[in-house]
């Protein structure tokens, strides 16, 4: 054992790993739908479990380091969110005011909150939630280069990561299912496309700036009519595109003015898309300790109802309380509303504080009405749900 | 030209004032409160200046009034910034749901400071609005205002007396803070007479009310020069919490330079 030790310290040594860090999080999770399910195999139970580690190691003076982060969750009911990932898997090196990324990584554009239009390098991982929130770990190559005109950012990205789509026994579901074994792509090269995507950011006073591009296969797949007439199916296709992106943030006092808007081409459509609002947190309401930030936002699309996206003319309205307390608990209410089906809105209220110095308790509510049959929220009319979350961190 | 100002006034010694106020009744009336205030104010800046970075290990005890904890651990990365506001990296370690949040503060004495924060599971720096100021700090008893770098600008001074504590002769200085959205109409600063070190400070909250009591602990001196209190206690009278923050480890020119606090390290720190 002595003589193994010494071996590893030897094989060490020279590479210097001046750090090993294991960190993670497990998190138990119960979403609970009260209404009764649109489909009879759909359950009003669904509990599930995560488990997702990170192994961090450095060295040279941390200017070398590799993070690997495996992700699964285990869903009782929905088998096809039962799933694994790599979130993360990469090689970061720093070279003064160049940084290369080589691996799986996760990378977020963007300055609103109700959605993001121009964060497209890493695919939805939307079986984890309804929120498009979390993503599918991306293979790429990342450089970046800051500089006093800003950060220059480009990316190489080889494979193509496929969208997740809830199973047949699953909430929150799509009428006809998609069978993802029928998936087609523009490109000949199918999922080994090479993407390439560049964007520069700075900040300027009080501004902060972003324009991207983006060439490759788009992360939104369209559905096409696929199965027989007695079991019809859906297939996904994804298309090639080009996205130009422009993200502006403008801070006056406790406003925050912010705007992101694309410009997309793709086989089927060329179209303009923006989110524009803002957020104004009054800090200290009534000479208390809480801060209460107001949340605006406007999608529009310039496809209407036409768009593949929910917020094609939507107002978002948020809330955010927090009590600044010991256990950083917070309470944020948000609300849409679709201004084209004025029967169609969707709100979230979602409460978080921490129960020890490891753990922490979610609560979130969802609630979805829409009426008319060709608005894209139909499907989740009858899906309301409550989840409770508790997150072990170690 | 308040810098220009400002850098007349520091190359004026301070005994130079004491002379004047011995030897010429005259010159005496203009070293009146507030010049004296402000006076002592320039000396502390000025003893504390040329110490380039440091990086320090902290943490931060929350104790509620029946007596709970809660515990918060940081490292934090500082450079010092000549004729502006120190720049400041903040990486949080423990609770262990917020590890890896970084925080990057460049703050200004003339305008509003500027902010960014970096949320790990979502791969996201977000500029905020440094507006914050009067809020609490991780929900401790300070504020971020109690946090970031002393600056002559950032208040008017009136020098009150002369008084006794921890053992030391102080200075007790009023100061009122020149930015509105200050959580606080003044601070009352004991300065002690020998090294220039707070050893008090008393803050009042928009109604004028006594608030908190900050009390320095266990100053250690680093470099042969500056002074850092290794203990800083927070108690906050009207909610008797109280919030201790501990360095465990500081060290000084530690080659940190302004490459190491831009968007790119926010985002990358551990």
């Amino acid at each position: 054992m002595a003589r193994f030790l010494t071996l590893i310290y030897f094989v060490l040594t020279p590479i210097c790993v001046s750090a090993i860090e294991v960190t993670g999080l497990m998190s138990f999770e119960e979403r609970y739908f009260y209404q009764n399910p649109t489909f009879p195999e759909q359950p009003s139970h669904q509990p599930s479990i995560v488990l997702e580690p990170e192994f961090y190691f450095s060295w040279q003076d941390e200017t070398h380091s590799l993070t690997f982060k495996p992700f699964y969750r285990l869903d009782f009911q929905d088998d096809n969110r039962s799933h694994g990932d790599i979130r993360e898997l990469m090689w970061l090196n720093v070279q003064g005011d160049l940084e290369w990324r080589v691996g799986i990584s996760k990378v977020f554009w963007g300055t609103t909150e109700s959605q993001h239009l121009v964060d497209v390098i890493n695919q939805t991982d939307i079986v984890e939630g309804i929120d498009g929130e979390d993503k599918l770990g991306q293979p790429m190559l990342h450089t970046t280069y800051t500089s006093d005109h800003g950060m220059f950012e480009m990316y190489l990205m080889p494979y193509f990561r496929k969208r997740t789509f809830v199973g047949r026994e699953g909430r929150l579901r799509f009428p006809i299912l998609i069978d993802e074994q029928l998936t087609k792509y523009e490109s000949a090269a199918e999922q080994h496309h090479l993407d390439f995507a560049f964007r520069w950011s700075h900040s300027i006073e009080d501004w902060e700036v972003g324009i991207s591009f983006f060439d490759g296969t788009q992360r939104e797949p369209f559905f096409m009519p696929a199965g027989t007439p007695t079991a019809p199916k859906l297939r996904p296709f994804y298309p090639q595109m080009r996205q130009y992106g422009l993200e502006l943030q403008y801070i006056y006092e406790a406003w925050l003015w912010k705007l992101e808007g694309i410009h997309r081409r793709n086989l089927r459509e060329t179209f303009t898309a923006t989110t524009i609002g803002f957020e104004y947190t009054h800090i200290g309401i009534m000479d208390s300790i809480y801060d209460l930030g107001w949340i605006a936002e406007h999608q529009w699309d310039e496809r209407g109802k036409s768009a593949s996206s929910v917020g094609q003319n939507d107002l978002f309205l948020g809330l955010r309380l927090s009590l600044n307390d010991a256990d950083s608990s917070e309470v944020l209410f948000g609300m849409s509303q679709d201004l084209n089906f004025s029967d169609s809105r969707s709100a979230k209220l979602e409460a978080t504080t921490r129960l020890t110095e490891h753990m922490k308790l979610e609560i979130e509510a969802w609630i979805f009405q829409a009426k008319t049959q060709d608005d894209l929220l139909y499907f989740a009319r009858n899906d309301d749900f409550l989840q409770l979350n508790l997150h072990y961190y170690f | 030209m308040q810098r220009f100002k400002l850098n007349n006034l520091k190359r004026i010694p301070l005994f130079a004032f004491f002379c004047c106020t011995l030897l010429t009744p005259a010159i005496a009336s203009a070293m009146d409160p507030a010049d004296k205030g402000k006076s002592i104010a320039i000396e502390r800046k000025n003893r504390d200046q040329g110490w380039g970075d440091s990086i320090a290990e902290m943490s931060m005890i929350l104790h509620n009034a029946q007596g709970q904890q809660s515990k918060r651990l940081m490292q934090l990365k500082t450079l010092e910034v000549k004729d502006d506001g120190d720049k400041g990296l903040t990486i949080f370690d423990q609770p262990r749901d917020v590890k890896g949040t970084a925080f990057l503060n460049f703050s200004h004495a003339m305008r509003p400071d500027e902010q960014w924060l970096y949320l790990p599971a979502l791969k996201r720096v977000k500029r905020i609005s440094s507006r914050n100021k009067s809020g609490p700090f991780m929900g401790s008893e300070f504020a971020y205002e109690d946090l970031s770098s002393f600056e002559i600008e950032k208040y008017t001074y009136q020098y009150l007396k002369d008084e006794v504590v921890n053992g030391q002769a102080c200075f007790v200085v009023e100061q009122k803070p020149t930015d509105k959205y200050s959580g606080y109409t003044r601070l009352v600063a004991w300065v002690d007479q020998k090294e220039y070190r707070p050893q008090k400070i008393e803050y009042y909250d928009r109604k004028g009310a006594l608030l908190k009591t900050l009390t320095f602990q266990k100053y250690q001196q680093y470099l042969d020069q500056y002074w850092r209190a290794d203990l800083l206690l927070m108690q906050n009278h009207i909610t008797k919490k109280r919030t201790e923050l501990i360095t465990h480890s500081l060290k000084f020119k530690t080659g940190l330079s302004e490459k190491d606090f831009n968007k790119a390290t926010l985002k990358r720190a551990r």
